[in-house]
């Protein structure tokens, strides 16, 4: 049982939020006679896990899935309701970089002060000053008050601070979302040298990035339970995978619904039923990827006598810009109206990332006196992995000399 | 017991800062705590030797007065500023891990401090005044520590409460200053009728001043022996522990949730 760092069992917390809080004496004597309504949120529910000694251990989830309570637990900033936690070693008991921080003082008297906070004895502190101060690089503005400081420099002296005091187990939230990239380095090197010190370290994020670079195993969670525990690149492949359908979910839920009332008799000509789009595997979907197929499948219904039977699509980008309108007269293009469907296919689109919307719109022989016009009828969205460039349409392109 | 020592160089830090970053920014600086005193007691002085002529017969009646009024100081000012020591460092309770009663004792310390230095230009007017010290003057630092427990004591119920209830800023206002008149700090208590003076001397804060007076200034003055008879002078005496235990666990019945509630 040694080499456990953390031992978390059942953790259950919830918070009551009244819906109007008691802040003052008269509102708190009235509500004794009114019934106090709360609305009870469940922050985190049953939540265990172990962290062994020397692992680098990620907390991973959206915000609000309850990742910053359970740091908030650990640190034994908040009392969890149910459950238990066993810790091995000197836990250090900061979240966050540089607090209790005073800019008022100069950044000698801050290491004085946040080193107090952090638990160190003023001797600790006298010991390890000069290696703090060095690793700050901030040996000529000690003496300035930390109002002066830029954000970098306040910074980089709250982590020198922060990795002096020696804790066996770290506690970490978001740290590493600051700072220039040369210290961000000098960072990840003394994460290096913790480790190797057979030290934890639990960091809490939202970018999959820092726990698939950082951590040797991580857990996700999800409304405050938790979604998975397993290694660094599984989890962070799950999140992606989560925040992806959860797009979808998103997409899905914003996209207009098409009036379908009493179709059948008072069918003049033809009218769309159903506009849905597409991937490659012919499951239905509101997020591609550049280069994918997009096929947009309509249902409609038509008389059978109709002579003749057209569609027309309208792409546009949401911020504006029409990407492509085009119809099947043009195409030339003979649609079947008994077959009650018809798709068309955008092949390898090469869309830029952003949001994308169609109109749809069916007629006979003359494309003004349409039958049936459907506007903004799907919404998706364009993931390219090429971030870089600007534009709507990445049009197939090479440099030459 | 090592986090015994990490706290207690916690306590002083903050409270030297506090103290530190008071006087920040002013000309005279830590200097204002002497010279604050000083100047009260020219005030009093002039007004309750020259107009007002109440301390009738009680011998050295200024320095009596400044005494007074630099104990009741130094309650109004550990009550006053430990009332918001939680809910103003909401910031670091949300994010660290420390007792939480580390603060009110830290403001009480920065108190403390003001209050030795006002002491201090106490003393030195009682020795330039030539006020005979006796050996019961050794007695003094007792009752300060009576006071501060006190003080303390109220110090944890009011900045726990003020978590909760936002009002509490107002109420103490008005009840520290209800309880200045009530106490025995401008007026000599002989000029009271003794029902009511017995009733005044249950208040430990009356019965600390007239103690203190008695101790340092005068033999002339009331205190709570005196005023309450050998039975009933026993109360204001235990008042202070009894607000203190009560304070004490009130606060750490109510400390485990200050991050969600502030």
């Amino acid at each position: 049982m040694n080499d456990v760092a953390i031992q978390a069992k059942g953790l259950s917390k919830s918070f009551k939020i009244p819906h109007e809080k008691n802040s003052t004496l008269k509102q708190a004597a009235l509500s004794i006679f009114s019934h106090k309504t709360y609305k009870e949120f469940n922050a985190l529910e049953d939540i265990s896990f172990g962290v062994k000694k020397g692992e680098f251990f990620g907390i991973i989830g959206r915000n609000g899935s309850g990742k910053s309570t359970l740091l908030k637990i650990l640190a034994g900033i908040y009392v969890a309701d149910k459950g238990k936690i066993e810790v091995n070693g000197k836990l250090s008991p900061f979240l966050e970089l540089g607090v209790g921080f005073n800019p008022e003082l100069t950044g000698r008297a801050n290491i004085f002060l946040g080193g107090a906070i952090l638990g160190l004895s003023k001797r600790e502190i006298r010991e390890r000053y000069d290696q703090i101060v060095e690793f700050s690089e901030l040996q000529d503005f000690i003496d300035m008050k930390l109002k002066n400081y830029s954000s970098g420099m306040q910074v980089r002296l709250a982590f020198s601070l922060a990795i002096n005091v020696y804790a066996e187990v770290l506690l970490m939230d978001e740290v590493l979302a600051v700072g220039d990239t040369n210290f961000q380095n000098k960072c990840l090197e003394e994460f290096h040298r913790f480790k190797e010190e057979g030290k934890t370290v639990v960091l809490v994020t939202h970018d999959i990035s820092v726990v698939q670079r950082y951590c040797d195993r991580a857990m996700l969670l999800r409304n405050g339970k938790i979604a998975k525990i397993g290694n660094a690149d599984d989890i962070g492949n799950e999140y992606i995978r989560q925040n992806i359908e959860d797009e979808e979910n998103r997409l899905e839920k914003g996209q207009r619904k098409i009036e379908t009332v009493n179709i059948d008799k008072n069918l003049k000509n033809a009218k769309i039923k159903k506009v849905v789009i597409f991937g490659k595997d012919s499951k239905v979907k509101n997020t591609f990827q550049a280069g994918e197929n997009i096929t947009v499948h309509i249902d409609f219904e038509a008389r059978d006598e109709i002579p003749e039977l057209n569609f027309g699509i309208g792409l546009y980008r949401e911020e504006g810009g029409y990407v492509l309108g085009c119809n099947s007269q043009m195409d030339d293009y003979h649609i079947d109206a008994k077959k009650n469907y018809i798709e068309f296919v955008i092949e390898n689109a090469p869309l830029l990332s952003g949001n994308y919307f169609i109109n749809i719109v069916c007629f006979g022989r003359d494309e003004q006196n349409y039958f049936d016009f459907e506007p903004k009828v799907r919404l998706f969205k364009m993931n390219c992995i090429n971030k870089k460039y600007r534009g709507i349409v990445d049009l197939e392109h090479k440099w030459r000399q | 017991m090592k986090t015994n020592r990490k706290y207690i160089s916690l306590i002083k830090e903050l409270a030297l800062t506090d103290f530190k970053l008071k006087y920040q920014g002013s000309v005279l600086g830590y200097l204002w705590s002497l010279v604050k005193p000083l100047m009260l007691f020219l005030v009093l002085y002039v007004v309750f030797t020259r107009f007002l002529k109440i301390g009738g017969s009680i011998e050295y009646y200024p320095t009596y007065l400044l005494l007074g009024v630099v104990m009741w100081g130094f309650f109004t000012e550990i009550t006053a500023t430990s009332l918001d020591a939680i809910v103003c460092r909401g910031d670091l309770i949300r994010k660290i891990y420390f007792p939480r009663i580390v603060l009110v004792i830290s403001r009480g310390i920065t108190s403390f401090i003001t209050f030795i230095l006002n002491l201090l230009v106490v003393l030195i007017f009682i020795l330039i005044i030539g006020i005979p010290l006796h050996l019961k003057a050794l007695l003094f630092p007792l009752v300060i520590l009576e006071l501060f427990i006190l003080s303390i004591g109220i110090a944890l119920i009011l900045s726990s409460l003020f978590v909760k209830f936002r009002d509490l800023a107002h109420i103490w206002e008005v009840v520290l200053q209800a309880l200045f008149y009530a106490t025995p700090i401008l007026y000599p208590l002989s000029l009271v009728p003794s029902k009511i003076a017995k009733f005044l001397m249950l208040n430990p804060v009356a019965q600390i001043i007239q103690d203190v007076r008695y101790l340092l200034i005068t033999d002339q003055t009331s205190t709570a022996y005196r005023v309450l008879g050998s039975k009933l002078f026993i109360i204001p005496y235990l008042i202070p522990f009894v607000v203190f235990v009560f304070g004490y666990h009130l606060f750490m019945k109510s400390a485990s949730k200050f991050a969600e509630e502030i």
